[in-house]
């Protein structure tokens, strides 16, 4: 082609965003319609790591089910893990050692942290600063390292069973965890100081990318995002479960609607689940992690059952509906990133592409748990 | 107009306090590892791909009840016995017995999601996890695991 294309004024032109772009952190694709730099229309298309984790978990016996449930967000495991198996305990009475417990609480906040952290790096690299992503990674190593230990695996754990937990943590795991609590609380200042004080940070960020609390309902919200737009629901304290009512902990909430506030609910929410880790350490009560008395085939009697848990990303909830079979019948995933991300399409309208972006990263999405 | 001034100010500023942090990362210790050529010691509750383990005569333990081929989710055990007969005193008489011996046990490592299923199974503590790690290959049919041929080659 000879020559400059011409654009008339009023012409706007699709910009694919994805399937293969560094900014969508994964396979999402979003359709946008774009008027110069300014977006017209976005329109989000899913489904091309969809993989049928429902399917398999109605194909499948329920203890074949546990390994699906870390493969959904592979940041933040095992909190996945942990409503899949508080579910199946419900379904089926089986009676969970305090113990065992305690230890889940104290693994989905490390792993929590861990979420948080690389979405930190992730997030501040998507706005052009790469340094603090090395940091963060730096210092997720360290969590991933402690888990590593006991669950034997550093991303897609599998150590959650109906009724307990694989195996034991050790004197070595309390020790390590307690000298690495202070270790993060340094880092947080650290990362408060390099980047949520930057000007150019604070710029890109404030006032930019709204979500409104009535627009959080709309789509069904939840986690950080809905926190950001002063929605102060967790389900961790609105619906409590396992030993959460035992723990004294804050929801951070901020009502400034704007990717800031959501960047420093996150920022905060590490905190919190440092004091939890802190608080359950110490009441870590002795005893077994297994149950006595365990059905060896796992047969929930007929009905329907669901569970949600408060993830790093947002409430997820789990329906089971058993015919009394050794599968079941109904598995339904309520995944949260799914509903943060329906939101995208009416938020991001008229904004420009890079605030768009920025937008996009504080939701933080993460893909597979999308498509699941 | 001073509210000018005061934001380029502490624009500056925070720039100066993130720069001091970097710079102080500069005398830290190198916290990474060259890997090819220098490995990390794996932990030990590590979960590589399974395993057999032996009985004291150098055979597998494992008895081919099937409880793990069962048990994982994948399918990717697949495992084979031939009735072998022996003979046994038992009472100061002789009798022959039939046991099962193991002829073939097959990993299939690509579709493996190594949650432990098959060794939390294992009635005869006969599978465990290894501690590899070093699996890269281009070729599929190197995740193919021979376990059977793996532990005799472990033993010689």
């Amino acid at each position: 082609m000879s020559g400059p294309i011409h654009i008339r004024p009023d012409e706007t032109f699709t910009l694919n965003v994805g399937p293969q772009h560094p900014a969508t952190h994964g396979v999402l694709r979003v359709k946008m319609e774009m008027d110069g730099e300014y977006i017209v229309k976005a329109e989000t298309v899913l489904g091309y790591i969809h993989r049928m984790h429902e399917l398999m978990g109605e194909n499948r016996t329920y203890p074949q089910v546990l390994p699906n449930l870390s493969r959904l967000d592979y940041l933040g495991a095992l909190g996945y893990t942990h409503g899949h198996v508080l579910v199946i305990e419900r379904a089926a009475g089986i009676e969970v050692p305090e113990r065992a417990e305690y230890i889940r609480a104290i693994t989905v906040e490390l792993n929590r942290i861990a979420s948080h952290l690389f979405w930190f790096g992730a997030f501040v690299m998507d706005l052009g600063g790469f340094t603090p992503l090395m940091y963060a990674i730096q210092d997720r190593e360290h969590i991933l390292d402690l888990l590593e230990a006991v669950t034997g695996s550093r991303l897609t754990y599998c150590y959650y069973r109906f009724g307990g937990l694989y195996n034991d943590v050790d004197d070595d795991f309390i020790a390590a965890t307690k000298a690495v609590i202070p270790m993060l609380r340094k880092s947080l200042k650290k990362y408060d100081a390099l980047v949520t004080g930057n000007i150019i940070f604070m710029k890109r960020l404030e006032g930019i990318g709204p979500i409104s609390a009535e627009m959080c309902r709309k789509y069904g919200a939840t986690g950080p995002v809905a926190r950001g737009a002063g929605i102060d629901f967790d389900v961790r304290k609105n619906e409590p479960y396992s030993v959460y009512p035992e723990f004294d902990f804050d929801v951070p909430v901020y009502h400034e609607c704007d990717s800031l506030a959501r960047y420093k609910v996150r920022m905060d929410e590490m905190e919190q689940s440092l004091r939890i880790i802190e608080q359950g350490i110490e009441k870590l009560p002795d005893g077994p992690i297994m149950p006595k008395k365990k059905p060896k085939l796992i047969k929930p009697p007929k009905g329907d059952y669901y569970q949600a848990v408060e993830t790093a990303r947002g409430s997820f909830g789990i329906r089971i509906v058993s015919d009394g079979t050794k599968n079941a019948y109904r598995f339904k995933l309520r995944s949260p990133t799914y509903s943060n991300m329906s939101l995208f399409d009416e938020a991001c309208e008229g904004m420009m592409i890079m605030d768009a972006l920025a937008m996009m990263g504080s939701l933080d999405l993460v893909i597979p748990e999308i498509d699941r | 107009m001073g509210a000018y001034f005061s934001e380029i100010f502490y624009g500056l500023k925070s720039l100066a306090i993130g720069l001091g942090v970097t710079f102080k990362e500069f005398f830290k210790p190198v916290v990474t590892v060259p890997y090819p050529y220098k490995t990390i010691k794996m932990t030990e509750r590590y979960r590589g791909h399974i395993e057999l383990i032996e009985n004291e005569e150098g055979e597998p333990k494992c008895v081919s009840c099937g409880m793990c081929q069962r048990a994982c989710p994948s399918g990717c055990i697949s495992l084979a016995s031939k009735s072998v007969e022996y003979e046994v005193e038992v009472k100061g008489e002789m009798k022959t017995k039939k046991k099962k011996v193991l002829t073939k046990y097959d990993l299939n490592f690509t579709t493996c999601s190594l949650c432990g299923q098959c060794v939390e199974s294992c009635n005869f503590g006969a599978v465990t996890f290894s501690k590899d790690y070093n699996l890269a290959s281009s070729r599929k049919e190197d995740f193919h695991f021979d376990l059977l041929k793996r532990l005799k080659e472990r033993n010689s």
